[in-house]
């Protein structure tokens, strides 16, 4: 009899199973099972190398509606790397990943649809106004009643009396919550962030928490990918720590942070 | 289809937005132009050579040039804020944004062309109005094969370092073949031949437009992802 909790044990003995979903899935070594039943993002055993640096090295997760999974590691650990595969920016040399059961297909265009990226860089263009900026991404993603969704997507970030303002004279601040109304515009299901409390002065890092807590209410799938383990460990239900492109530990988040802290310092350090 | 023109034309209307806004390739283009007419035409001897006789390679390399500080600009925007990611997140397919970039492209490189010819025409002296109709047609067809090429080739340079110096040397070799025909078409109609004359270097034109258009769609997706 194993010791391992169900969903982790049926995974490892390549048995397809459903996921709970009040649990993430997580594993170092590559996966065998078909599908997860129930994952709304799945990963299996991603790898990537850029040169004779290997960014990935067999990372696998697995997460459910509504689980927001913070991946921690220091610079070079391959978190931006997953995160760009993950949005479909990047194709991993092994492994996939597959949205609801279905492999993800760089070129096809319902499941770029489905998921929003908030990146280190806010993919606005400086000489186009806020509301000109989410005008033509609303385009590009065919949103429907245009004008509608970006009038609430404004609204959504505090910035409707900035609607005809140029992203180019907003501050580090209002440029990440035009970068947030950017990339919720579609109404993705996944939601993958990259750093995104870099920059930002204390206010501008409590509006985005509360933006990311109602994504989180809104049962969309989140990763995101920081330095900041306050703020990570705060929105997560699930954390993982990435050192040199694996997942040293992945685990739901239990309450004891301080526990969770020494270990993400024991695993840094032992990287060197 | 219809999704395509639609998300190509945003795509566009975006570009020449900014392009407008902020004016830098097209004003430097200008500024460029006008420049190499002007030292053309005071550096050549007109008891050596006739303004005839020089002014048709003049003016297609005046546009060639022009028209890549254009093209330099067409990718060289989505660098800003890595924009072009969000081009690449979105659903629009890689035909709809090459699409979309050549129509800016071309609305961009033929403004300068509309000015530059006027210009060409005061500094060379030269009969453009009563050829006016069949130079439209040659630079209408020449214009669309390099900035088809050179918005591929700008893609391509984007993600060097070096992009503005990458772009010339990868570019300039595919526009042999437009350029020499559209330059050997202009002296014709200078020279008052028919148009009959004309008919090989316009086949040659058509064809290169007919094959480097379809080539540069089927290669822009593999050469933007990644």
């Amino acid at each position: 009899m194993s010791f391992l909790p169900a969903y982790i044990a049926g995974h490892h003995a390549g048995i397809p199973v459903a996921l709970d979903p009040a649990r993430a899935l997580c594993a170092e070594a590559p996966l065998t099972a078909p599908a997860v039943g129930r994952a709304a993002l799945e990963v299996r055993a991603l790898e990537r190398n850029f040169g004779h640096v290997r960014a990935l090295r067999g990372v696998s997760f697995a997460l459910g509606a509504g689980d927001s999974l913070a991946v921690f590691g220091p610079n070079g650990a391959g978190k931006t790397t997953l995160l760009r595969i993950l949005a479909g920016l990047l194709r991993p040399q092994r492994g996939e990943v597959l949205l609801d059961g279905t492999p993800l297909a760089r070129s096809d265009a319902a499941h770029r649809r489905r998921v929003g990226l908030i990146a280190h860089y806010s993919l606005l263009y400086d000489g186009l106004s806020a509301a000109e900026n989410l005008a033509f991404y609303a385009r590009l993603y065919g949103v429907p009643d245009r004008d509608a969704a970006v009038r609430r997507a404004l609204e959504g970030v505090a910035l409707a009396d900035r609607a005809d303002d140029l992203a180019g004279t907003f501050s580090r601040g209002m440029v990440q919550r035009l970068a947030i109304a950017r990339a919720l515009l579609h109404e993705p299901s996944i939601v993958l962030l990259d750093e995104p409390f870099s920059g930002l002065d204390q206010r501008a890092a409590a509006t985005l928490r509360d933006l990311l807590m109602r994504l989180r209410g809104e049962r969309r799938t989140m990763v995101l990918v920081t330095h900041n383990l306050d703020e990570g460990l705060e929105l997560a239900t699930h954390v993982a720590i990435q050192v040199a492109g694996r997942f040293a530990e992945c685990a739901p988040v239990d309450g004891d942070l301080a526990a969770y802290r020494s270990r993400y310092a024991e695993a840094t350090a032992a990287r060197g | 289809m219809v999704e395509l023109l639609r998300v190509a034309w945003a795509i566009a209307a975006k570009d020449v937005l900014l392009e407008f806004r902020s004016r830098t390739a097209f004003v430097s283009a200008l500024v460029f132009t006008a420049l190499v007419l002007a030292i053309f035409n005071f550096a050549r001897d007109p008891t050596a050579v006739s303004a005839l006789d020089l002014a048709p390679g003049i003016l297609w390399i005046t546009f060639t040039f022009a028209a890549m500080l254009g093209l330099n600009r067409a990718f060289g925007l989505e660098r800003e804020n890595r924009a072009l990611d969000g081009l690449l997140l979105s659903p629009a397919s890689r035909t709809a944004i090459y699409l979309g970039k050549v129509l800016a492209n071309l609305v961009f490189v033929g403004s300068v062309e509309a000015i530059a010819l006027p210009l060409f025409a005061l500094f060379f002296n030269v009969p453009v109005l009563p050829v006016l109709g069949p130079m439209v047609l040659v630079i209408a067809l020449a214009t669309l094969g390099f900035v088809a090429v050179g918005t591929l080739m700008s893609s391509m340079a984007v993600n060097t370092r070096l992009a503005e110096l990458m772009l010339p040397v990868l570019l300039l070799p595919f526009l042999v073949p437009p350029v020499t025909s559209a330059v050997q078409i202009t002296a014709r109609l200078f020279a008052g031949r028919p148009f009959s004359e004309v008919g090989a270097w316009l086949r040659l034109l058509v064809g290169y437009d007919i094959i480097f258009v379809a080539a540069c769609i089927l290669f822009f997706e593999s050469t933007i992802e990644e």
